[in-house]
């Protein structure tokens, strides 16, 4: 298990490379090979290349949070500890890349649109899904009911169910944010398209193994407070039934 | 490579986010083993 976890860090990092450096760059060079990288955009120029980031980082934080979801529902059906866990994980490493977005954004919408933020739906809705997911890590750090697991799968199924609305959003209001570039009617360039999805796979490749390793920690700790607990059990002097 | 300050940023701060974060998981994990060496010791 951890020859395999050390291949994939490695693949990943190396993926990572790739990816930033055909963001980047139109051609690059690893080692004596030469690759072709995503051409720089005509209207906006090199700042475009921040969609390489911005965008992948959006469909990864999406695809944690119905990660999130369907562990949500099975630990509501089965009870089950594993899907606790997953579903805290995912909305723990989901919030992370929810929070690239939401900084890459505005850095991007400043050169090209001229204003940082601006309250429109797509950037609201946002906004609103990042808040409910950190809600949700906040309920789960600060609550020491033990219904807490049922009230963030609650919960985490409402942020769910934001995600559809966050992406929809740009087809049924009308909006500052562009429109997507697949499955909206919108085209891009084949280079582009091929940077932005190995962008996709290499930072979804990142997304799993930090999950991976969240996963142990969140166990392994789990592990320690079910020791702690049976510890004080035993520890705890035997109740005063003689002295009645 | 075009330098822009806009893409500089936005490129720095993803990984200084992801930076941010690997560095809580390393910190939390070294917290726990620690942990767990006071749980044997005691033991």
């Amino acid at each position: 298990m951890k020859s395999l976890y050390s291949i994939l860090v490695i693949i990943t990092g190396l993926l990572l490379i790739y990816a930033m450096s055909a963001a980047l760059m139109p051609e690059f060079h690893l080692g004596p090979l030469t690759f072709q990288g995503a051409p720089t955009e005509q209207t906006m120029g090199s700042v475009q290349r921040i969609f390489y980031y911005h965008v992948p980082s959006a469909w990864t934080a999406f695809l944690l949070f119905f990660i999130n979801l369907g562990a949500s529902v099975y630990y509501l059906i089965k009870r089950c500890q594993t899907a606790d866990i997953l579903a805290l994980v995912t909305a723990e490493v989901g919030v992370v890349f929810c929070t690239i977005v939401l900084v890459t954004g505005p850095i991007w919408a400043r050169p090209v649109w001229g204003i940082w933020w601006t309250w429109d739906m797509r950037l609201t809705s946002t906004l609103v899904l990042w808040l409910i997911y950190v809600s949700y890590l906040f309920l789960r750090k600060f609550s020491t009911s033990g219904q807490t697991p049922v009230l963030a799968a609650s919960l985490a199924i409402l942020g769910a169910l934001c995600v559809p609305f966050v992406y929809f959003s740009i087809w049924f209001f009308r909006t500052q944010h562009p429109q997507p570039v697949m499955g909206g009617g919108g085209s891009i360039d084949p280079r582009m398209l091929h940077v932005l999805l190995v962008n996709w796979l290499a930072f979804s490749c990142f997304a799993f193994l930090v999950c991976w390793s969240r996963f142990r920690l969140e166990k392994l700790q789990r592990e320690l407070d079910a020791a702690h607990a049976m510890r004080s059990l035993m520890d705890e002097p035997a109740h005063p039934r003689s002295a009645r | 490579m075009t330098s822009n300050p806009y893409l500089f940023a936005a490129y720095a701060v993803t990984w200084l986010v992801h930076i941010a974060y690997l560095t809580t998981i390393v910190r939390r994990y070294s917290r726990l083993k620690r942990e767990i060496g006071d749980l044997k010791r005691d033991h």
